[in-house]
């Protein structure tokens, strides 16, 4: 067995720097130091973590047989590093002024990044059930976080408890699965997976309950509930990171389990993800049409790209699951770019209505393009890196010989357009004092214009130009989740 | 054309995208700057368009000339080797589409500069779009095809949301929807085409050469073509163009209905017909009922509008119901013809739409009946539109004339009675033309119009360039028969002389 504990440097790298921040916070006004300093200690923290974890990259090694640490592990904690840099960098206005107890915030968010990257490289059950409790724990606090809003500890409620049902489900479902496979480690799984004709009735059950369980976590209709509400309520930072480390960590646990332990059983599964990725893509979708609350709608259009993204499970091959990790890398910086934008609107508005856009090109065009390109990425149009990862997981699925599935997942893509439109032609074509533009005459107003804070406008900056960058130039992020998927399959 | 003209296919495609960045990071302020901009890219732009459409040689064996490559993706998940590819070159039909972007995008241009307000804002996106048709024109690569047909439509919703007249947001959102519902049909045939080839590769020249089962092609054919068709104002799938056209600014309609459209039909002979060529031939009967429909739906409803510029709609649609007639006679003659009619009807439709353009932005009417006697009042507006009505219904010696012979000419090979409907066609457009150009150019001047001036230096340049090109064409039409039926023969297996 080995127990070479530099294997972990990374996540305890990350767990110092939250029990430091901790710390820091509790003994303020004693070390006289800065609440300025907590936001730099973390992305102190989750650079040190990227870094280390990308150096890691390149081995295939294990510690103890329960972690994994090879170019999946490393295409995560990368992705897990660069979401929580980009989130603290970008929310360090809002927080100082939105946020109830700031050090436990920044090591919440710490502290799930951990749980999400044990998600990642778990190699067995127990570990994968612990890190899904540690992320969720962390997220419950930071969800309830949000000074003088009501709604927070509304969502904080509604999602302890949901998350909790959905918990005991998981887990009572893995419970199942290792009385039909005799072993909690994925590799012994595997293996003895392949012939468990006696005991199909509670393998079946507990895949089923499996299923719901991360289903939950991934916020796959019908166990989405939770995520509008929690969405909503949430401080904006907080629904940053649900949407993009905790969607993606759930993404990273799925696959690790339906490439390897559960592949022998693929037909006792794949109609079922196959149902319910149909379910998510249009539910969410349609839903999201009649949506007003900016959190709501991206909240909705969440949950619909998880639908196309269960096709690549559905179709489960290292093609498919190359194509996964690479839209997974395209929507997480599309997606922390519109929400990087509409907490640089919020610091400035207040609001997260939809119809509070009205203007925006005019009073702050580059804000402007930054979401509208965001949300055009979002919905997949071309030059954005929503065109290319889009395209290649389509026709993954596609080769994979779900023809029909992605027909659906474009038609549903399609929908999608016009509710992200809307949001644009509040932004475009009406302007700031309400009016359209006539041909031949000045506007009335001219709303003064106005700037964004140095770090929103720096990390607006960075990630508009990494959705264009994905959208043209993807071969290193191709090249790097096709290493990840192979090494996924390697394992 | 030797490989180094590559370069100027990837510097055509490239130049609209580097404009428009220019632009971006000009204060809006600069007029002049702005100005300066558009102008010399667009100027530039037609030149090389020129130059590339001249420098086709349609004598070579080889039909795809400049291809230039690089790799841009490869080896990772489905995709093999040369996965992805940079991949420009031009046949005999790219060629001409080429030249047709390069004309109208200059003229386009031209009458542009009076948009008063976010003039920058304008001339962005619509460089955007220029870039993707470009880009669409130029692409040897499936991928890239699909991205920069895409990259054209976008920019479609803002253009003629923001700038646009009349019921523009609900002309804006109609449009937006219907081409990318369509291009919910191109995707699954794209996705079908690629696992089918089975290459690992989006390269047209090697997919064009892959094998694809008669069942496949059969199934899919349609799917492309009714995808494609409906950027192209295919019958029934056309409803959005008389209202996008109707409500979107003049330089919009001149690119959306001169070019846009065309990289449609262009799409289906790409992607379609070159791809898939017996789907191609077993579904030719169905493009023909659908495009000589579409010509006289398109030609009869001309017949009832009093709105100038949705008769003119309604006449594009009637007159892209050829092209699609061309393409289903799947011979070579009816289908240089429809080649032939997308260049005609391009320019000609884009100087209808700078000249009610020039018209509306006086006026802000643009009712048939209201008006009588301009020619009294603006002579030169009224010449230009003869011209481009005279082009319109098919008067030997001008470019319309030489399109629909051809198509008629393929057609009475194909099917003797489509033929006959479509000269019976050819009548319905001259009865409205005529009746228009009767009612509204002569006859007592309606003193209401006192203000209306005649066409200004920069729409009289445009409408010179427009009417030039009418008549190069009309007169001297081998250099694009030849480039274009050469193609053709070559390309498409199967079909007829």
């Amino acid at each position: 067995m080995n127990l070479d504990y530099s294997l972990l440097v990374p996540e305890f790298l990350l767990a110092l720097a939250g029990m430091v921040i901790l710390l820091a916070d509790a003994f303020r006004s004693e070390l006289k130091s800065e609440r300025q300093l907590l936001p730099w200690l973390t992305v102190f923290g989750a650079a040190l973590y990227g870094a280390t974890g990308a150096a890691a990259g390149s081995m295939i090694s294990e510690f103890a047989g329960i972690f994994a640490v090879d170019a999946f592990t490393a295409f995560f904690r990368v992705l897990f590093a660069v979401t929580l840099i980009v989130v603290v960098i970008g929310s360090h206005e809002y927080v100082s002024k939105n946020i109830r107890h700031q050090g436990e915030f920044y090591t919440m968010l710490l502290f799930a990044t951990v749980g999400a990257s044990f998600m990642a490289g778990a190699r067995e059950l127990l570990t994968a059930y612990v890190g899904i409790e540690l992320l969720s724990f962390s997220l419950y606090v930071a969800v309830s976080l949000a000074k003088s809003d009501p709604r927070s500890g509304e969502a904080g409620l509604k999602y302890v408890l949901l998350g909790g049902l959905a918990s005991a489900i998981l887990l009572y479902g893995l419970s199942l699965i290792y009385g039909a496979a005799g072993s909690t480690s994925y590799v012994e799984i595997a293996k003895n997976l392949e012939h468990v004709e006696g005991l199909r009735m509670p393998l079946v059950l507990g895949l089923v309950m499996v299923i719901a369980g991360l289903g939950f976590k991934a916020s796959a209709v019908p166990f989405h509930m939770w995520t509008p509400d929690a969405y909503e309520g949430a401080p904006l930072p907080v629904t940053a990171i649900l949407s993009a480390t905790s969607k993606a960590a759930a993404f990273a646990l799925i696959l690790r389990l339906f490439s390897g332990p559960f592949l022998p059983v693929i037909g006792e599964w794949r109609t079922t993800i196959a149902v319910l990725s149909v379910a998510t893509m249009v539910v969410g979708n349609l839903i999201a049409l009649q949506q007003h609350n900016l959190k709501r709608l991206l909240a909705y259009s969440s949950i619909a790209q998880v639908g196309y993204m269960l096709m690549a499970v559905v179709t489960m091959s290292d093609v498919s699951a190359s194509a996964l990790l690479l839209h997974m890398g395209g929507y997480l910086v599309t997606n922390l770019a519109v929400f990087m934008g509409v907490i640089a609107f919020y610091n400035h508005s207040g609001t997260e209505e939809i119809s509070g856009l009205h203007g925006l090109a005019e009073t702050n065009p580059f804000l402007a393009m930054v979401l509208a390109a965001g949300l055009l990425s979002l919905s997949g149009m071309p030059l954005l890196a929503g065109f290319t990862t889009k395209f290649m997981l389509f026709q993954a699925a596609a080769s994979g010989g779900y023809l029909w599935l992605v027909t659906l997942a474009v038609i549903m893509s399609t929908v999608s357009l016009y509710y992200y439109l809307k949001v644009i032609r509040q932004m475009y074509v009406v302007l700031p004092d309400g009016s359209q533009l006539p041909i031949a005459t000045e506007p009335s107003v001219r709303l003064e214009r106005w700037s964004m804070s140095p770090s929103s406008l720096l990390v607006t900056s960075v990630l508009l130009a990494g959705i264009v960058v994905v959208g043209l130039y993807v071969a290193p992020l191709a090249v790097a989740a096709d290493n990840a998927a192979k090494a996924l399959f390697r394992a | 054309m030797s490989t180094s003209d590559g370069y100027i296919l990837l510097i055509l495609t490239g130049l609209p995208f580097v404009a428009a960045l220019l632009l971006m990071l000009t204060p809006s302020r600069e007029r002049t700057a702005i100005i300066a901009i558009t102008g010399l890219s667009s100027f530039v732009m037609f030149a090389l368009s020129v130059y590339v459409f001249q420098r086709y040689d349609w004598r070579s064996t080889e039909q795809f000339q400049g291809v230039l490559a690089w790799d841009w993706l490869q080896n990772v998940g489905f995709l093999g080797e040369h996965g992805i590819q940079i991949k420009v070159g031009i046949d005999g039909i790219a060629a001409s589409m080429v030249l047709l972007t390069g004309i109208i995008v200059m003229a386009g241009t031209w009458v542009s500069w009076k948009v008063q307000q976010r003039t920058k804002d304008f001339f962005i996106l619509l460089y955007i779009v220029v870039g993707g048709v470009y880009g669409t024109f130029v692409s040897l690569d499936l991928f890239f095809f699909f991205l920069m047909y895409e990259t054209a439509v976008l920019p479609m919703y803002m253009l003629i949301a923001i700038w646009g007249s009349t019921r523009k947001e609900y002309g804006a959102m109609k449009l937006m929807m219907m081409l990318v519902a369509a291009s919910i049909l191109i995707f699954t045939g794209i996705f079908a085409i690629f696992t089918e080839a089975n290459i690992g590769s989006f390269d047209l020249t090697r997919l064009y050469t892959a094998h694809y089962s008669r069942e496949m092609q059969i199934i899919f054919f349609p799917m492309i073509a009714l995808g494609c068709g409906t950027l192209g104002g295919m019958f029934p799938f056309h409803s959005w163009s008389p209202d996008g056209h109707a409500s979107a600014p003049t330089a919009v309609s001149m690119v959306h209905a001169g070019v846009l459209m065309k990289v449609g039909a262009f799409a289906i002979i790409r992607l379609g017909i070159q791809i898939l060529p017996e789907g191609a031939q077993f579904w030719g009967p169905a493009l023909i009922t659908v495009g000589i429909t579409a010509a006289l739906y398109g030609a009869i409803s001309a017949l009832r509008q009093t709105d100038l510029k949705l008769m003119s709609g309604f006449s594009s649609v009637s007159h892209m119901g050829y092209v699609f007639m061309g393409l289903g006679t799947m011979n070579v003659i009816g289908m240089t013809g429809s080649v032939l009619q997308m260049f005609a009807h391009g320019v000609m439709t884009a100087l209808f739409f700078l000249l009610i353009g020039a018209m509306y932005d006086q006026s802000h009417n643009r009712d048939i009946p209201n008006f009588s006697g301009l020619a009294h009042r603006m002579p030169m507006w009224a010449i230009f539109f003869v011209i481009g009505s005279l082009a319109s219904l098919g008067l030997p010696g001008l470019s319309g004339f030489v399109a629909e012979l051809h198509i008629f000419v393929g057609a009475f090979r194909a099917y003797p009675i489509v033929g006959g409907l479509a000269v019976l066609t050819a009548a319905i457009t001259a009865t409205y033309l005529l009746r228009m150009m009767s009612q509204m150019f002569f006859g007592e001047f309606n003193t209401r119009w006192d203000m209306l001036r005649d066409v200004t230096w920069a729409e009289r340049a445009g409408a010179t360039v427009l009417v030039l090109s009418i008549l190069a064409m009309g007169l001297w039409p081998s250099p694009w028969v030849e480039r274009i039926s050469t193609t053709l023969a070559q390309t498409i297996p199967g079909v007829s002389l």
